[in-house]
Parts: C-alpha cells; sequence; structure tokens
C-alpha cells in the first residue's frame, strides 16, 4: 500500500491533463450514477411484475402491463446512457493519451542532448508510446470500472436492505468469502507466474543465442548440444508453466463456487420468508425473492472486477510516474531574450580556454585554446573512441562547455540562438539519419522551399542523382525509418545532397571508416571537397590527404586534444601523431 | 494444423476429458433454475419448509459438483495445452537446426524466433481456452434454450428470436471492429516509428532546425490516431447497450407470454422464474465466446506460422555414401558460381583458384563484392549453383559434411559469443581441446593477456552475445574459437576489424608460424593486411578480376591497383 501512496503523488500532474475534461468527466460520473440506479431498477420492476402473476386466473394485467412499460423505458434509457458514459470516457481517455504524449513529445524537442545520450531511446520510446496507454487505460477506464463498481455494490445493498434486511445481511456476510477466495489463489499464483516468465526468459534467451547465431552453431556442429540445453530447460518450463496455468485458471470457478454459496443462501431464506417460516424474517414475495436471486447474480460482479482494477490502478500510477518524470525533466538552458541574430557567419571560431567533460569524474577536454580563420581547415585525428565527436556536440552547441568559451565571429556562441548557430553549420556524419518519407523531403530537410530543380542540383553535386534515377519512384521514392533498403554509401551521399542544397558558410564532416566500397568512397570524397571550397571546414578525418591539407591537426586521445599542428610540426615533434602516422598510413 | 494434430495425438486423454468435464459443469449450472421453479412451485406453493432448505442443499451440491469438474477440466487442459506446445516447439527448434543456410537466409532469424517465442506462447494459450470454453459457451446458450423448450415451448420461442439476433449484434460489431482495430494498431505503429526516429535523429533534426516541423508531423499523427480510436470507440460502445436492450426486452416479452400462460394454467409461477434465469444466462455467455472467437483466430494465425516454418526443407543434398577425405587443406574452386535463392543476379561468378595446403589467401573486393560468400563455399554452408569445388580432389557434394566441418575453422564477420564461461565458448570448436590447445589458440588469438586480466581468468562468464567484452576482445576470442580445433583450413571473414595495427600485425604473425600449418583465408577490404598473402583473389561485383600476389596485381589489376591507391594515395607507395 504505501507503494500505491507513493505513486499517487503523481495524481496532481494528472488531474493536471485532466482540468480540459472537467466538465465532461462531471457528466460521465453522473450519468453513470444514473444509469447504475436504473440498472438496478429493472430487476425491482420485473420482480414486482411477477408478483401479479400468481396462478391461473390470479393474473392482473392492468398492473402487470404498466410495469412492464416502466421497464421497457428503464432498459431504453439505460443503454442509451451507457453508450453516452462510453462514449464520453473514451473520448476522454484518447485525447488525454493525445495530450500527454504531445507533451512528452514538445518535451523531447528541447530536452538536452545529454539527457537523449544517457537514456536508451528504447526506454524513452516506451514511455511515451506503452506507458501512456497503460497508464491511461488503467487510471482513466480503472476508475470509471471502480466507480461503477463501488456504486453497484452500495445500490445493491441500499435496495437489498430496503427489500429484506436480513437477507441482506446474509449476503454481505457471505459475500466477502469471494474475495478472500480469489485473493488467496491469485496469491499463490503469483510466484509460480513469477517462476514460469523467468524459466520462459531463460528458455527465449537460449532460442535467441541459437537461432539468432545458427550459423555459427552450424559452423561447429553444435545443433545436438542446443537441443539438449533447450530440452532440459524446456522440462523445467512445462512444470512449472502447467502448475502456473492451472491454479491461475482456478480463480473463476472457485468465485462462480461462492457466488453459488450465496445463491443458494438467498434461494432458501427467501423462500422460507415468503413462507412466512422464519421469526423476524418478515415476509417476502415471489417476486422480491426473484429480485434478490439476480441481485445475488450481480452483486460479487463488481467485487470481482475490483480487486482486479486496484492492481491496475497500481501498475498504471507506475507507468504515469514514469511518463511524467520525462515530462518533468528539466530542458536546456533556453536562448538569451537578448541573443544576437546572427545570420552570414564569416566563419571564424574560436575556442579560449575551453573545458569540458561528460562525468565530473572524467576529464576529458581541458584548457583547449584555438583560432579557426574564415576557410580554414580542421582535421580531427585520433584512435576510435577518442571522442571526436565531442567536440562536434560542443561546435553545435549539442553541449555547452563547461569552462571557457567558443565564439563566432567574436559573439559567444551560447549568445546566439540555437537556431542561428546550427544554420551556419552544414553536417554530415558517419552514422547517416535519414527521415521516413520521400528522397526528395529528406534532401530538403534543411530548406523546405527548394525548387525542384535546386533540389537535383544538390542531388547532381552530391554524386547521389544517378543511383536516385534507378530507384522505382525517382524522388519520389519512400525510403522507411533509417533508410530502409539504401546502402550505407547511398545514405551517405543522400546526406551529402541534403547539405548541398544549403550548403553554409561552416561545415562538420565526419569521413567514413569502412563499409563503404572504394569507388562510392571516392565519390563522397569528391563532394567533400566540392563543398569545403571556401568554407571553414571540421573534419573527423581518416584519410592521410584530408589530414595533410588541413590547415590545423588536433590530435585526440583518450577525449584530450593532446597536439595540434600541422601535419609537418607534428611529424617533426615525432609525439604521438608521428607515431600514429606511421603505423596507420606508413605500412 | 498438422503439427498441432500429431501432438494433440499424444494428449488424446486430456484433448477428450477437458471439454468433457467443461459440458458436466455446464449441465450442473443450466440445472440451477430448475431447482430453483421447484423451490418456488413446490416449496413456497406448498409451504413445505423442509422442502425448501433440502432444495438449497440442493443447489450447493451442485455448485460442489460444478467446482469439481471444472478443477478436473482445467488440469487437463492445461496438461493439453502445455505439452502439446512444447512438443511442437521442440519439434521446430530441431527442424530449424536441420535447415541450411539458404533457408536460414529466407525465413531470417528473427521471424524464427518469434515462431519459437511469441507465437508458441500464443498457440499454448489458443488450446489452453479451446478446450476450456470452446464448448461450454455455445453449450450453455444452446442448453439454456433447450431447458426453456422443455418448460414450455411457446415461451420459450422468444429465446429461438433473441439468440440469433444476439449473436448478429455481438460478431457483427466484431467483424466491424477487427479491421478498424487494425488501422489503429497501424497509426500507433506510425506514432511509435516517429518517436524513435526523433530519438535517434535528434543531432541531425536539431542540426537542421527541424523541432517544429517535428512537432507538428507528431501531433498530426497524434490527432489521427485519436480520432480513430474515438471512431472504433463509439462503434465498439454499442455492444453493450444493444445486447443489454435485447436480453431484458426479451425477458419483458418473456414475463408477457408467461403472464398469460399463467393466467391460464398451463404455466407456473416458478417456470417464468425459471424462464427468466435462463434469458439472464445467456448473455454473459455469448460474450465471453465472442471474445473467445478473436483469441483463437489470433491462435490459429500463429499456428498456421509456425507450420508453414515446418514446411521450409533444407535444400541442401547430402552425399549418401559420403567419403572422408584427408587433404582438406588443399581447395580449388574450377568456374563457380552462386546465386542465392530468390536473386535474379549471381552473387558470385566464374571463381577459379586453387589454395595449396600450408598457403595463405587473400580475398579481397568492395562491400557486397561477393567475398564472404567466397569463404562460406569452403565449409559449404552454402551449394555453387555452377562449377565444382574440390577439396582434397574430391567434390564438396560427395564428402561428409559433418567431418568436413570438423576441419575448418571459421572466424565469422560478426564476432558472436554465447552465453557460458570463456572455456565454454572455446570448446566450441573441440570438445576434447587439451589444456595446452587451449593455452595456444589463447597466445595465437593475442587473447592470452585480457583473458588472464580477468578476475576469473578462462573461466570467467560470458553475457549472451558476449555483450561483457569489448568488440577487439570478442573478435580476439572468435578467432581462438576456431584455433581449438587445430583446424587444416583457417577462415578469417573480416574477423580482425575491431583490431588496432599492432595487435593485427602480431595475429596474422603468430598464425603463420602454426605448427600445424593450416591453409589460411583473409578476406579484407585492406591491401595492407593482404599484402603478404601467397595468393589474392580480387572480386568485384561478385566476378573474379584478380588474382595473384600483391605485387603482381599492383601490376596488372587495375581493380586491385585502385583500393590500393584510394587508401595509401600515391605516397603510400613508397613506404
Amino acid at each position: 500500500m504505501s507503494k500505491l501512496k507513493n505513486s499517487a503523488a503523481v495524481l496532481p500532474e494528472v488531474i493536471r491533463f485532466l482540468k480540459p475534461y472537467a466538465s465532461l468527466t462531471i457528466l460521465s460520473i453522473i450519468l453513470s450514477a444514473a444509469s447504475v440506479f436504473l440498472t438496478l431498477y429493472v430487476p425491482i420492476l420485473i420482480g414486482d411484475a411477477i408478483d401479479f402473476i400468481i396462478e391461473a386466473g390470479k393474473v392482473d394485467f392492468g398492473k402487470i402491463i404498466p410495469l412492464l412499460i416502466r421497464a421497457a423505458i428503464s432498459v431504453v434509457l439505460t443503454a442509451i446512457l451507457t453508450w453516452i458514459i462510453s462514449t464520453i470516457n473514451n473520448k476522454i481517455t484518447f485525447e488525454v493519451i493525445r495530450d500527454v504524449r504531445k507533451a512528452a513529445f514538445e518535451k523531447l524537442q528541447i530536452l538536452p542532448v545529454s539527457y537523449l545520450d544517457s537514456h536508451p531511446s528504447g526506454d524513452i520510446v516506451s514511455r511515451v508510446i506503452s506507458d501512456v496507454d497503460t497508464f491511461a487505460d488503467g487510471l482513466l477506464l480503472g476508475f470509471t470500472q471502480l466507480f461503477t463498481g463501488v456504486l453497484t455494490i452500495i445500490g445493491t445493498l441500499i435496495f437489498m436492505f430496503i427489500l429484506s434486511p436480513i437477507i441482506a445481511l446474509i449476503v454481505v456476510v457471505l459475500t466477502p468469502l469471494s474475495l478472500f477466495v480469489a485473493r488467496f489463489v491469485s496469491k499463490r499464483t503469483y510466484d509460480m507466474f513469477k517462476l514460469q516468465s523467468e524459466t520462459r526468459g531463460e528458455q527465449t534467451a537460449l532460442i535467441d543465442e541459437a537461432i539468432g547465431s545458427q550459423k555459427v552453431v552450424k559452423a561447429f556442429g553444435r545443433e545436438d548440444e542446443i537441443m539438449e540445453k533447450y530440452c532440459e530447460i524446456d522440462d523445467k518450463l512445462v512444470k512449472c508453466s502447467l502448475r502456473a496455468t492451472f491454479f491461475s485458471s482456478l480463480v473463476n470457478p472457485c468465485t462462480r463456487f461462492v457466488n453459488s454459496v450465496v445463491y443458494a443462501a438467498v434461494g432458501c431464506f427467501g423462500a422460507l420468508s415468503v413462507v412466512g417460516g422464519l421469526a423476524g424474517f418478515g415476509s417476502m414475495t415471489v417476486g422480491t425473492l426473484s429480485t434478490f436471486l439476480s441481485y445475488a447474480n450481480q452483486y460479487t460482479k463488481p467485487f470481482n472486477e475490483i480487486s482486479g482494477v486496484v492492481t491496475e490502478l497500481q501498475n498504471s500510477l507506475a507507468c504515469a510516474r514514469r511518463i511524467f518524470d520525462f515530462i518533468d525533466e528539466k530542458p536546456q538552458t533556453p536562448d538569451k531574450e537578448n541573443a544576437v541574430r546572427v545570420t552570414d557567419p564569416s566563419g571564424k571560431v574560436s575556442l579560449k580556454n575551453v573545458s569540458f567533460s561528460y562525468t565530473p569524474e572524467q576529464k576529458l577536454i581541458e584548457d583547449l585554446n584555438l583560432e579557426v580563420k574564415p576557410g580554414q581547415r580542421i582535421a580531427i585525428v585520433g584512435p576510435t573512441g577518442c571522442g571526436k565527436t565531442t567536440v562536434i556536440n560542443l561546435l553545435m552547441r549539442f553541449y555547452d562547455v563547461k569552462e571557457g568559451s567558443i565564439s563566432l565571429d567574436n559573439i559567444d556562441i551560447r549568445d546566439i540562438p540555437r537556431n542561428d548557430l546550427r544554420a551556419s553549420y552544414g553536417m554530415v556524419l558517419q552514422e547517416t539519419w535519414l527521415a521516413g518519407g520521400t528522397i526528395r523531403d529528406n534532401i530538403k530537410m534543411g530548406k523546405p522551399d527548394a525548387t525542384d530543380e535546386e533540389v537535383i542540383a544538390a542531388a547532381k553535386a552530391a554524386h547521389a542523382h544517378s543511383f536516385i534515377k534507378r530507384l522505382p519512384d525517382g524522388y519520389d521514392t519512400f525510403i522507411g525509418e533509417d533508410g530502409g533498403s539504401l546502402s550505407q554509401g547511398q545514405k551517405q551521399l543522400l546526406c551529402i545532397a541534403r547539405v548541398m542544397l544549403c550548403l553554409p558558410p561552416m561545415l562538420i564532416l565526419d569521413e567514413a571508416t569502412s563499409s563503404i566500397d572504394t569507388r562510392t568512397e571516392t565519390k563522397i570524397q569528391s563532394a567533400f571537397a566540392r563543398m569545403m571550397q571556401g568554407r571553414t571546414s571540421f573534419i573527423v578525418a581518416h584519410r592521410l590527404s584530408t589530414i595533410r591539407e588541413a590547415d590545423v591537426i588536433l590530435v585526440m586521445k583518450d577525449g584530450n586534444v593532446i597536439e595540434k599542428g600541422r601535419h609537418d610540426e607534428l611529424l617533426a615533434a615525432g609525439g604521438f601523431y608521428a607515431d600514429l602516422y606511421n603505423s596507420q598510413f606508413a605500412v | 494444423m498438422k503439427h498441432l494434430i500429431k501432438h494433440a495425438k499424444k494428449y488424446m486423454k486430456e484433448v477428450i476429458c477437458g471439454p468433457l468435464f467443461k459440458l458436466f459443469e455446464a449441465s450442473f449450472e443450466l440445472g440451477v433454475p430448475l431447482v430453483m421453479q421447484q423451490i418456488i412451485d413446490v416449496g413456497i406453493g406448498e409451504g413445505r419448509k423442509g422442502y425448501i432448505v433440502g432444495m438449497s442443499f440442493v443447489l450447493v451440491l451442485l455448485g460442489v459438483l460444478g467446482l469439481t469438474s471444472t478443477v478436473i477440466a482445467q488440469y487437463f487442459s492445461a496438461k493439453a495445452a502445455v505439452g502439446i506446445t512444447s512438443g511442437m516447439k521442440r519439434d521446430l527448434l530441431s527442424h530449424i537446426q536441420s535447415l541450411s543456410f539458404t533457408e536460414l537466409d529466407t525465413a531470417g532469424t528473427s521471424t524464427l524466433i518469434t515462431r519459437m517465442t511469441s507465437d508458441a506462447n500464443q498457440v499454448q494459450n489458443g488450446i489452453n481456452l479451446t478446450l476450456r470454453l470452446f464448448m461450454r459457451s455455445p453449450f450453455i446458450v444452446f442448453g439454456a434454450m433447450i431447458m426453456a423448450f422443455t418448460i414450455d415451448v411457446k415461451s420459450a420461442l422468444t429465446f429461438a428470436a433473441v439468440i440469433p439476433a444476439l449473436s448478429i449484434v455481438v460478431f457483427g460489431i466484431m467483424l466491424i471492429c477487427i479491421p478498424l482495430y487494425r488501422h489503429v494498431q497501424q497509426k500507433l505503429d506510425g506514432v511509435l516509428g516517429l518517436t524513435r526516429e526523433n530519438l535517434t535523429g535528434v543531432r541531425v533534426i536539431r542540426a537542421f532546425r527541424r523541432e517544429d516541423y517535428e512537432k507538428n508531423r507528431f501531433t498530426e499523427k497524434c490527432e489521427d490516431l485519436s480520432a480513430m480510436q474515438e471512431k472504433v470507440g463509439r462503434i465498439s460502445a454499442l455492444m453493450n447497450p444493444l445486447t443489454y436492450v435485447l436480453i431484458n426486452f426479451a425477458v419483458l416479452i418473456l414475463i408477457y407470454i408467461g403472464a398469460i400462460r399463467v393466467e391460464t394454467g398451463i404455466l407456473t409461477q416458478g417456470a417464468v422464474i425459471a424462464l427468466y434465469n435462463y434469458m439472464s444466462q445467456i448473455l454473459v455467455e455469448l460474450v465471453k465466446f465472442a471474445n473467445l472467437i478473436i483469441t483463437i483466430t489470433k491462435s490459429v494465425a500463429c499456428e498456421h506460422r509456425m507450420e508453414k516454418i515446418y514446411e521450409l526443407r533444407s535444400s541442401m543434398k547430402l552425399a549418401e555414401n559420403a567419403k572422408d577425405t584427408q587433404n582438406v587443406g588443399s581447395i580449388k574452386f574450377k568456374g563457380v558460381s552462386l546465386t542465392y535463392g530468390t536473386s535474379s543476379e549471381p552473387s558470385l561468378e566464374g571463381i577459379d583458384f586453387e589454395a595449396l595446403p600450408g598457403e595463405t589467401v587473400g580475398i579481397i573486393g568492395g562491400t557486397g563484392s561477393g567475398k564472404s560468400s567466397l569463404v562460406n563455399l569452403i565449409p559449404r554452408f552454402y551449394d555453387a549453383s555452377e562449377g565444382q569445388i574440390l577439396i582434397g580432389d574430391t567434390d564438396i557434394k560427395e564428402l561428409d559434411i559433418e567431418k568436413l566441418r570438423g576441419r575448418i575453422g571459421i572466424v565469422p564477420q560478426k564476432a558472436v559469443l554465447f552465453r557460458g564461461t570463456i572455456k565454454e565458448n572455446l570448446l566450441w570448436g573441440n570438445e576434447n581441446a587439451a589444456e595446452e590447445t587451449i593455452t595456444e589458440a589463447l597466445a595465437v588469438s593475442q587473447s592470452a593477456d585480457f583473458v588472464s586480466e580477468k578476475e576469473k581468468g578462462i573461466e570467467e562468464f560470458v553475457e549472451q552475445n558476449g555483450r561483457n567484452f569489448s568488440g577487439g576482445q570478442r573478435q580476439r576470442l572468435t578467432i581462438a574459437r576456431a584455433l581449438v580445433r587445430r583446424p587444416e583450413v583457417l577462415i578469417l571473414d573480416d574477423s580482425t576489424s575491431a583490431l588496432d595495427f599492432a595487435t593485427d600485425a602480431a595475429l596474422r604473425k603468430a598464425i603463420g608460424e602454426l605448427d600445424y600449418n593450416p591453409t589460411v583465408f583473409i578476406v579484407s577490404q585492406r591491401t595492407s593486411s593482404l599484402r603478404n598473402a601467397d595468393k589474392i583473389v580480387v572480386l568485384d561485383d561478385g566476378r573474379q578480376v584478380g588474382l595473384g600476389t600483391h605485387e603482381e596485381l599492383l601490376e596488372n589489376c587495375p581493380v586491385y591497383r585502385e583500393i590500393h591507391e584510394s587508401q595509401f594515395r600515391k605516397e603510400g607507395e613508397r613506404a
């Protein structure tokens, strides 16, 4: 229960999202109360009618027909109310889901990149998609279920007490049995389910491995050993799965049994009191007995539902916590109000005493100074994983420096609106990213109002036109998320075309290391060369020619810039760069 | 259904008893209104208290009997469901393991895994529910109607009218909603895709200042989704009110007809109440049945998908009187072409070369040029579409495939390790490897240092896919695994990409010095890794465009020269 209390702290935020639907929510509650009342009223009318059907020659049609008409009206009204209520509840649920998702997505766009880098994207996706669903389903539908459930129980009790207090008392005493039995069974099954899902997880892991790497299994002829291991786990799974399935399927029969005991008790005492055989039971009619019997049938149903709803509510509050934690996450520092607009920078970049680290414990860049004149080429060199992308992160302001400053045309980049800063750079990363959409949309990403001619010109400049032309729908070919069936090289050419189209004054380029064939690589090189003409460029460089032609080489190791200078200078210095050069290029 | 039925036969007793005991339970349930009728007509009518109490105990007894039969039924159903599915899964896994690479490629591993896991679970659930409910619900619905007919034919006609009407409403609404739900799912997938895209592409999106554009796109998709959900919701919300109206109107008509029949003395008051109770039983069961149909439809679809996998047949014909060969290290390709299953273009064409025992053969070419395809032919993972491969002068198709593979050590491109200890992983190469062999393999593969640095050394635990080791460490361990078998042929399929230059060089040197002198195939994209090979096969778009040593190829193979120069430019030459 403390868990429930804990997660209840999220309620104010839930209410914030419910506020626009306040009047609908209240309407839904009122209508639910009315429909519960009507649902309970119908059996009474039917019971009354039965009382006028006594035996041959003693049937009072004059009384029966008005009762039946009243019942018919109630039935129709209930039906209409039920439909309106579910429509309203649907509307609230689905629109709250939509609003929460929108809020989450808006947050996503302004969260610092550091947050997104440090949280697995699968986790965030599941918050925005499935957690929101569980939360809304559980909390909103669960709430209405709980509400009507409780209302039905209270209503039934009131009606029963009015009709016959003693029999009502018997029902009240017996029904908790059903709850107790259900609780008892599900507590036992919980452990079995846990064991089942653990064993199943173990089996899935093996299947994953065996089939996922089936080629290796075959290469080493390990099929039999895998089968043996599988059967061993499967024997265990069969055992615990049988128990879990069996015991969990006992809940319904057990509560059904308790219901039939209640039913028998109502029948017994009801009938006795009709006969007038029990002192203090008062006298009852057959019709009332029939009403009681149908109450006894419905009465336990909400109890069973409520016990299910409570776990569901707990679950949904936990999901709500996860989604609202995300929505309440601290956004990146907003652009300054008096930010200086920069529209066409010359490309002069300077880094002054820049220090940066991702975590306080591990120092990365320290006291880095660099003056880049317009049109210069900066090559960033170092072994894999040395933090070359860190520099890109800082230049584009995906991350802010910890100390010191970076300025563009002598303006601190923190004083420039992010959009202006980023518009000044054209970026081509090695890990290509394409949006789901057409080829044309992807090229136009940086300049949505570009004409078709401009798009084709950019594609031609990037050597992408010829392969695009050969695709089934040319520029209108739809590519799925992450580029779909395009090869790595083709994707990179598209990313280059994308930058070619808007061609900002500065460039950030990440040279490909592998997985691209020589010819495509040559094309990419010449496209890069064309772009770089007259532009300040930062290049994560792997090829010798790029490095040799650079105006400044930043040599990085373990996240640090350890050397800085021109090729000849660095070679002459005989430091890390010289070692690197000798091992990689001068075989 | 073939395999399901095959395994169901082994659980004949359970498959029959499950539904049978369910029917017993249903019969007991159908008895309740009749007993109640007796209580009212006889007990109340004649004022016999003892009779009332007695009949109430009969009601409890019916409950006890019902409970007992269900418990038995649930047990049998669970046993059959779990047992049948387990049998099907075992068959399926062993079948999957018997497939050749060609079928694994066409089916796709993720598909196969889904069949073995979530599809199988769905089937198990489906079998269980079918055995439990498929007979019971219709039995109660029609049973209630038949009981009504035994009470009074004329009143029972209401049942005959309302059951079809209810069925039309329940199944009709479901039929309309199912395809709509599919649309909802598609739209939800769209929202999910966009969210994921925005996470993976965050840098590009921000670099191109697309935040607002993406927000609009997302809003649009969300509005679309919620509009669709509300539309489906409005239709499916009709189910409860419509069935409620139908059932209750039927009850009212029943009471009216009952009243007339009682007036004329044909029916008793108790009989009317019994009819009323039967009517109430129908609705619950009909809705349950409709939901069951949905679950079963899903399970049947899953079962079909599993059956489809059984239908895959290994396309590789194994030799009947398989020969064992002595000289595995001598390998000859004669005009070999390879066309994969469905593709129209060959992936390899006109491959012609010979590797002598102990030689080192380099294979080079761009991405997709067919390098891996070529080496995959050596352990006969695929059969050549044309031409012939000779292993020690025998056609590869006449050899015992198990023995052949047992003498080849292959290091695949993707460095995969399996859950277990390092040692267990190494023993894949050779179950009976001696301690010294393992030590040697670790040393040659340059793994000795980092393995000994591990807390438990060679007994260190390897997580699934080896994710607790770095890429370079995994590659070296997969090389060690191949070496543990002291293979006659060693295939390195671009398997040193994560190693730094010095380690790579040390590795190649150590392999060259192995005392058992294997024939080595090295696949690479870099000429620097191959310059010391005895011969190099140059591939371009699946065709063999060059064969010779590094120097020869530089001289006379333009493709090789181009590759080399792109990596070293002109100035690399001088060294």
